[in-house]
């Protein structure tokens, strides 16, 4: 475990040692903030409720969550650092958890700079708090799993433009598959698949604040494989 | 796999037996065996592209071998990486590392990575930063430093868990000449304790650190040996010399202290220019110089020319690539 700690607070520390990662916070802020109460005009609205910037998370996250985890592989791989960190005395699966526990502690932080909507909806009114946590809690899961696969993806490749836009791509297939599916009807039961295995359709219940166990093993679910296809395709180049 | 380690093996610090690696249809190396005792340097010497790289990368359990096996210390590459891991510092070819932290934090990664235990890590990164000389640049960011300063920051973090073994690919390659005779002096002084295997293309360097040398060619180990063992199977000294005379050639060839003479050219004024190389493969310059004396020729040139192990080593690798 000591090694996990270790590659998480170096990847930890390597988003702030530029201000790379700051930037990225207050673009995140900007962007979703302006769609919340402007896009989706709060203000006329009349509701103290986050459930449209909830919404509205699986399509900013599909931006932002590729840009946390293009580096992380992508980057080691075209310096060559990643020969020294695969040579070091550590076992494959501590490196990849530790990379992610580092990208998912960087989400958490940006997140965290959201919270400034709920203490200002708490003041012109009384909101749900409930509602509130369990979203805050679902959407955590949900930029996990992103930064699952976007993690996987950056392992693929030594440069971090393709491995954003793939990442970028191959989520969006997974979000889409979960509303597209209107003209796949005719094939019956591919539609309660394909909503079975969309990101999209289990983050439904979570706008509404709901946190359903089958959600919840959904999400754990792809974390697990994304990882784990990660560390083996680490281990790959040992193979004979 | 899994059966118990000869004698050998458990005696020599790093013992390789028929490694093999392919990539797709072409071999990088193939079926090469050598072995390398506790606390010796040995230099892997070789042209570019000709599997020194491969070799070390197998050694430290980059990659796998496509055949054969490699154990360091007794613990074999494939099956206990860990523990290979464990015993060895390793800088690769390009000297890669994280140009974004600085040198002191970097060293502490390294240290707490390599196991280094956590009241240890202190002392152990403030001495790689004395014997490395880094005192200057401690605080700053790796990728603001010159060639000559990662590459001593690459060292560095290959000998702060005080390994056993050092594998150092080419740790003077993009080096002024001060810097490589600095990190040639740093490599004999860790070869008083350590097993270091480096690799390089020029060869005064290994003449300058190593017990033994390793010539890799196309994947073959062509040669091994001490430097001066490698020398001596070359030609020996050969003597250069512009003379005047009448029939120099067949007389040259057959005195006694000659192997081979060979003309090279014909000089202006009737003197011709010839290569002699003595018998037993010594300095016959005086000889010959008692000869031109005896039989009245005019000498206008005449140079000794001890091979170098660039001979040995073109001998080895020309025609070949």
């Amino acid at each position: 475990m000591n090694h996990v700690s270790s590659i998480f607070k170096k990847e930890l520390r390597s988003y702030f040692s530029s201000p790379i990662g700051f930037v990225f916070i207050i673009f995140y802020l900007l962007v979703s903030n302006a769609f919340f109460f402007f896009v989706q005009d709060f203000f006329r609205q009349g509701q103290v409720t986050m459930r449209g910037y909830f919404a509205a998370m699986p399509w900013v996250f599909l931006f932002f969550v590729p840009a946390i985890t293009m580096r992380l592989w992508a980057e080691e791989k075209k310096m060559g650092t990643v020969e020294l960190l695969l040579t070091m005395p550590m076992k494959e699966w501590e490196i990849v958890v530790g990379k992610f526990l580092a990208a998912f502690a960087f989400l958490a932080i940006t997140l965290a700079f959201s919270l400034t909507i709920p203490a200002s909806l708490m003041y012109l009114g009384k909101p749900d708090i409930g509602v509130i946590v369990g979203s805050y809690v679902g959407a955590l899961f949900l930029g996990s799993a992103y930064l699952a696969i976007g993690l996987y993806i950056s392992s693929l490749t030594e440069n971090q433009v393709v491995a954003f836009i793939i990442s970028l791509a191959a989520i969006f297939v997974l979000l889409l598959i979960g509303i597209a599916p209107v003209w796949l009807n005719a094939l019956g039961s591919i539609v309660s698949v394909c909503e079975y295995v969309s990101l999209l359709s289990h983050f439904n219940n979570v706008t509404r604040g709901v946190i359903d166990s089958r959600d919840v093993v959904y999400y754990a679910s792809v974390i697990a494989l994304f990882l784990y296809l990660n560390i083996k395709n680490i281990e790959a180049r040992k193979w004979r | 796999m899994g059966q118990p380690l000869s004698k050998r093996e458990r005696l020599s610090m790093i013992h390789v037996e028929g490694l093999t690696k392919r990539y797709g249809p072409s071999t990088a190396i193939d079926d090469i065996s050598f072995h390398i005792n506790r606390g010796e340097v040995v230099g892997l010497l070789g042209p570019n592209g000709a599997g020194k790289t491969t070799t070390m990368k197998i050694l430290t359990c980059f990659i796998s071998a496509t055949a054969g096996k490699a154990s360091i210390n007794g613990h074999d590459t494939f099956d206990q990486p860990l523990q290979v891991k464990e015993q060895i510092g390793y800088l690769p070819e390009s000297c890669p590392l994280y140009h974004d932290m600085d040198v002191a934090t970097y060293l502490a990664f390294s240290a707490e990575v390599r196991g280094v235990a956590s009241h240890k890590r202190k002392g152990a990164v403030s001495k790689v930063i004395s014997d490395c000389d880094l005192g200057k640049v401690t605080n700053k960011l790796i990728g603001h430093l010159s060639k000559g300063y990662r590459q001593r920051v690459g060292l560095a973090q290959a000998m702060i868990h005080d390994p056993a073994v050092l594998i150092l690919d080419e740790p003077t390659s993009g080096l002024d000449p001060n810097q490589i005779r600095d990190i040639l002096s740093l490599i004999n002084n860790l070869g008083q304790e350590k097993t270091v295997i480096h690799s390089t293309h020029i060869l005064s360097e290994v003449e300058a650190t190593s017990d033994r040398v390793l010539i890799i060619n196309n994947g073959h180990i062509v040669a091994q040996g001490t430097p001066k063992e490698l020398m001596s199977r070359s030609s020996g000294t050969t003597v250069y010399v512009t003379v005047k005379g009448s029939d120099v050639q067949s007389q040259l060839a057959a005195a006694a202290f000659v192997n081979k003479a060979e003309k090279l050219a014909d000089a202006k004024d009737g003197f011709v220019r010839l290569a002699v190389q003595g018998a037993d493969q010594r300095d016959v310059s005086l000889d010959l110089f008692k000869l031109a004396v005896e039989k009245d020729w005019l000498v206008s040139e005449l140079k000794a020319e001890t091979a170098s192990l660039e001979d040995v080593f073109a001998k080895l690798t020309r025609g070949q690539a």
